[in-house]
């Protein structure tokens, strides 16, 4: 795997994103500032080609909306995004169709990412007919050069999404997405919605595809096992910041932040062994009201009064791996 | 079929007639409706442009000693206080309220449908304007809109076109933006826009066929309407002139002798209903048809 | 074939339970001969993807299942009485107190234009007969009970005020009001995050604990089953395929689904090594078009000639872990 870290292919850098809340007319008048709800507060990450970054966090944690910032379904309200060497954020519209041909995303929804009025077979060869990549006497060969990589059968190229299942569905949104020879995929929740045989499935598909392809992508999901299967490093998202990222293998075994070790703890285990407490008490504070200090203090059993006053710095505890956490407890997962 | 077995054996007889029975009868009843709606407005459609082929010329051909005549073998839907054969003069105005409802529907459809998208997608300040403009048209007083219109164009059909127009496109405005607001939440549109595809291809070719269904399926309640506004209004006196032929003209000329004559507007008005029913139930076929998925369903 | 189970202590049967749907695409049965019993005080887990026949399974018991579904035969035997032959008032007697549900996403399942309070109290007015101070008082009771930090100010909200998890506690507060012998869970963690998933199902085990009561949890997810179940039925395509104890079943699969399914659950081990799947190749069946036999037949490694002719029962000989597979293991 030649992951060449000195050469991201993707680089996001401090990226901040706010929506507008509403101020009543008594608010307004008594001059409180308008409350605004805070997605992203300030994610920096990359991505190299060859390479998978996981990005896991729980509802409210900001990892689609990163991902649709990325892509620039959304804009953020600050910070700046680098493909290659273009500016994301200030292309404008035809170089934002260059940009997207080299980046594409994959929802998560296998029944409403695909036009159910297309056949598979104009779905696929759309985007490259569409940015000339292809002729229409090409199109064919394209539809099964790719259908047969994405583990389809050529015949499904004359059905419609309503004759497919999810995971054919999904299949389908791929091959869509490779039509394009891209070198960066963006899996939001990818595999989210498929029965456990189908995701294996997928997963496993990505996995060649990543290999074959020499993908870039960033694989987004809130299963930490579907993270592990397929990620190089991981970066876990809480409340619009991350908390903990690094190679995958080093965050699970040895995560240094207490978020990350209830997320391990929560997950299901194939064993069976029952515990007594919950891993995490209370629930997510409100993004329109981000806690001052650590924003993971109130639900922390490891907090200190420092974790309330100062927001944490992000401190490398091995190499390539970063928490953001002033007690950084020893949390060593057997 | 081999699910008349389970694991065990034959599930009992009786349950699998009647589930068999249920799916069958779902099937071709959702079939059975689309097929009866078009049938009746093909019959519709083929016996008003056919007539003169068929035998029945010259609707305005009076003929006094001819007057109050009953349905009879001769004059099927009896004659009027003219002694005109109402049937011919049904089957010429056919001609007339079926033109006006498929023209008024589908081009109110067309504006609506593109004004209603554009709105929904782009939002802003466009879709303020469409929108109150919207508001505008659909709380204008309609007859009182004809008036005026009738007194710049002069009174008759030309009138009635553009009052009307002017009016339906409103509702396929609001109904198409409405699901555009929705659709454009989807996340193969969504697909679209970060397949690079240009913003008139995602709204031309991935959004527009997918408002269709809500449109067409209403559009069939509509040219009901728009044919029963027309009969209105030549009932009313505007609209058109007589002696032209028209279902609602001939219905209002009937009134007069709902006691004596009474088929001179009760039958007429029958017509009126039984397309009425025709189209709705196109309506209603096609909604099962065109599914919520774009499809589904024998 | 007698399917009589010897067992007359269980709390609940279910007897050759078999549900049928039609519409106009066909008739299929999504249901097919489901034998199961639950004791007192234990957790039963029904484990299965997506079409395999649980919830369907579950609702029969509370016979709601939705149309164009009815159950078509089999017997569901209640403390000796038979729930699809009761008859309907007898039967709302049952629901919500002896026997309560909770579903998974509790978003649709609590009314948006009524308050926590009126949605709690509307139970225990109608379920226990409780007056309007006493079903009050006995609302915030409940809702400590589940978790909820200050209920008595929580009373007043209404569902939308709140997050997912708070809802399903809510749902949970409502289904124990009654103190049921049976709870019956439909994917009730589904639609929540992993740590609310935690809190929830560490609240449900307290639940039991306290009061006795039998649970039946619907899940797709093989880990959750695995750690809150005493005992899990594996379905698919309508059937059961393999049954027993959660953790035999777990550490020594019998039926070759099981098996696929829990060789293809990823797991937090080899992280980030990118080691394929085992994955159960093929499609989700069609239940609407199965071959006749086992419905496995498709996807199954081990696949022979004598499957087409195996009635697919589940093998009672091995009371603590059966499996509908002869031929392997």
């Amino acid at each position: 795997m030649a992951i060449d870290p000195d050469h991201p292919v993707l680089k996001v850098d401090n990226i901040y994103k706010y929506y507008g809340g509403k101020s009543t007319l008594i608010d307004r008048i008594q001059r409180k500032p308008k409350p605004r709800l805070v997605a992203l507060d300030g994610i920096s990450l990359t991505l190299s080609r060859n390479e998978v970054l996981g990005l896991v966090g729980e509802s409210g944690s900001g990892k689609t909306t990163t991902a649709r910032c990325i892509v620039r379904l959304e804009v953020p309200d600050r910070g700046s995004i680098t493909f290659g060497d273009r500016d994301v954020l200030a292309a404008d519209t035809e170089t934002l169709r260059h940009i997207r041909r080299d980046m594409q995303m994959i929802y998560q929804d296998p029944y409403s990412s695909l036009n159910p009025r297309m056949t598979v077979r104009s779905a696929i060869s759309e985007p490259a007919l569409i940015h000339g990549l292809v002729e229409k006497e090409g199109a064919e060969d394209l539809v099964r050069e790719l259908l047969e990589r994405v583990g389809l059968p050529y015949t499904v190229a004359n059905l419609r999404p309503r004759a497919l299942s999810g995971g054919q569905r999904q299949r389908v949104a791929i091959a869509r997405a490779l039509a394009l020879k891209p070198s960066v995929i963006i899996a939001d929740e990818a595999v989210s919605a498929l029965d456990v045989s189908i995701q294996a499935q997928i997963l496993n598909l990505f996995g060649e595809l990543i290999r074959d392809l020499r993908l870039g992508m960033i694989f987004i999901a809130h299963q930490l096992s579907v993270i592990a299967q397929l990620s190089d490093r991981v970066a876990i998202m809480y409340l619009g910041r991350i908390v903990e990222s690094g190679p995958t293998a080093d965050v699970f075994t040895r995560p240094r932040h207490p978020y990350t070790g209830a997320l391990l703890e929560a997950h299901p285990h194939l064993s069976g062994e029952k515990k007594q407490a919950p891993a995490l008490k209370g629930e997510i504070p409100s993004p329109y009201a981000i806690p001052k200090g650590c924003r993971f203090n109130i639900r922390c059993r490891f907090a200190e009064e420092k974790c309330f006053e100062i927001d944490p710095p992000p401190t490398e505890v091995s190499p390539g791996h970063y928490a953001w956490c002033h007690v950084l407890p020893d949390l060593h997962q057997s | 079929m081999t699910v008349r077995e389970t694991s065990q054996g034959h599930i009992p007889e009786n349950a699998w007639r009647r589930l068999r029975r249920r799916s069958v009868s779902e099937r071709r009843w959702s079939a059975y409706t689309l097929w009866a709606g078009v049938s009746i407005i093909l019959l519709a459609t083929v016996l008003s442009l056919s007539a003169p082929l068929l035998g029945f010329t010259n609707p305005n051909e009076i003929n006094l000693s001819e007057a109050f005549l009953p349905p009879s073998r001769e004059h099927l839907f009896g004659t009027d206080d003219l002694g005109r054969d109402i049937f011919t003069r049904v089957l010429y105005g056919g001609r007339i309220d079926l033109s006006f409802g498929v023209i008024t529907t589908y081009l109110s459809l067309v504006i609506g449908l593109i004004l209603g998208a554009l709105a929904g997608y782009f939002g802003g300040i466009l879709d303020t304007l469409v929108m109150r403009a919207v508001d505008l048209v659909i709380s204008f007083p309609f007859i009182v809109l004809i008036l005026a219109i009738t007194a710049i164009t002069g009174p008759g059909l030309y009138g009635a076109y553009i009052g009307v127009l002017i009016v339906s496109w409103a509702l396929y405005a609001r109904l198409t933006r409405g699901e555009m607001l929705a659709l454009r939440e989807k996340q193969y549109i969504m697909a679209a826009q970060t397949l690079g595809f240009t913003t008139w291809r995602v709204i031309l070719v991935h959004s527009i066929p997918n408002l269709l269904r809500s449109n067409l399926v209403f559009s069939m309640s509509d040219i009901v309407l728009n044919i029963l506004t027309l009969a209105a209004l030549s009932y009313l006196g505007l609209g058109v002139a007589p002696p032209t032929p028209e279902w609602g003209a001939i219905i209002a000329q009937g009134q007069k002798y709902l006691f004596t004559a009474w088929w001179i507007s009760t039958l007429p008005g029958l017509v009126i209903v039984l397309v009425g029913v025709g189209f709705s139930l196109v309506g209603d076929g096609l909604a099962d048809r065109l599914g919520a998925n774009g499809g589904g369903g024998a | 074939m007698d399917q009589t189970l010897p067992d007359t202590h269980s709390l609940l049967e279910i007897e050759g339970l078999t549900v049928g749907f039609a519409d106009a695409r066909g008739v299929l049965l999504a249901a097919d001969q489901i034998h199961l019993n639950i004791d007192k005080n234990q957790t039963l887990g029904l484990l299965g993807e997506s079409g395999c026949g649980k919830s369907v399974t579950l609702r029969s018991i509370l016979g709601i299942v939705p149309y164009p579904g009815e159950v078509i035969a089999g017997r569901i035997l209640w403390e000796g009485r038979d729930l699809l032959t009761l008859p309907r008032r007898t039967m709302e007697q049952v629901r919500g107190k002896e026997i309560s549900m909770i579903f998974q996403d509790p978003t649709s399942c609590l009314n948006p234009v009524f308050t926590i309070e009126d949605q709690i109290t509307e139970t225990l007015k109608i379920k226990l007969n409780m007056h309007a101070r006493d079903a009050h008082q006995r609302a915030v009771e409940l809702l400590d009970h589940v978790g909820i930090p200050s209920p008595a100010q929580r009373l007043g909200l209404y569902p939308h005020q709140l997050s997912g998890g708070m809802r399903q506690r809510i749902m949970i507060a409502i289904a124990i009001a009654s103190q049921p012998k049976l709870l019956l869970a439909d994917e009730p963690t589904t639609a929540l995050d992993v740590t609310i998933q935690d809190q929830i199902l560490n609240l449900l085990a307290s639940l039991r604990k306290e009061t006795g009561m039998a649970m039946i949890l619907v899940s797709h997810d093989v880990g959750v089953v695995a750690q809150n179940c005493d005992a899990v039925a594996v379905m698919y395509a309508g059937r059961i395929m393999e049954y027993g104890k959660a953790s035999s079943v777990m550490r020594s699969p019998r039926h070759p689904y099981t098996r696929g399914l829990l060789a293809a659950v990823p797991t937090l081990e080899q992280a980030g090594e990118r080691q394929p799947l085992t994955s159960i190749p093929g499609q989700p069946p069609n239940l609407a078009d199965l071959p006749p036999g086992c419905p496995f037949q498709p996807r199954c490694p081990f696949v022979r000639e004598a499957c087409t002719n195996i009635p697919v029962v589940l093998d009672r000989r091995f009371p603590e872990h059966g499996s509908a597979c002869p031929f392997v293991d």
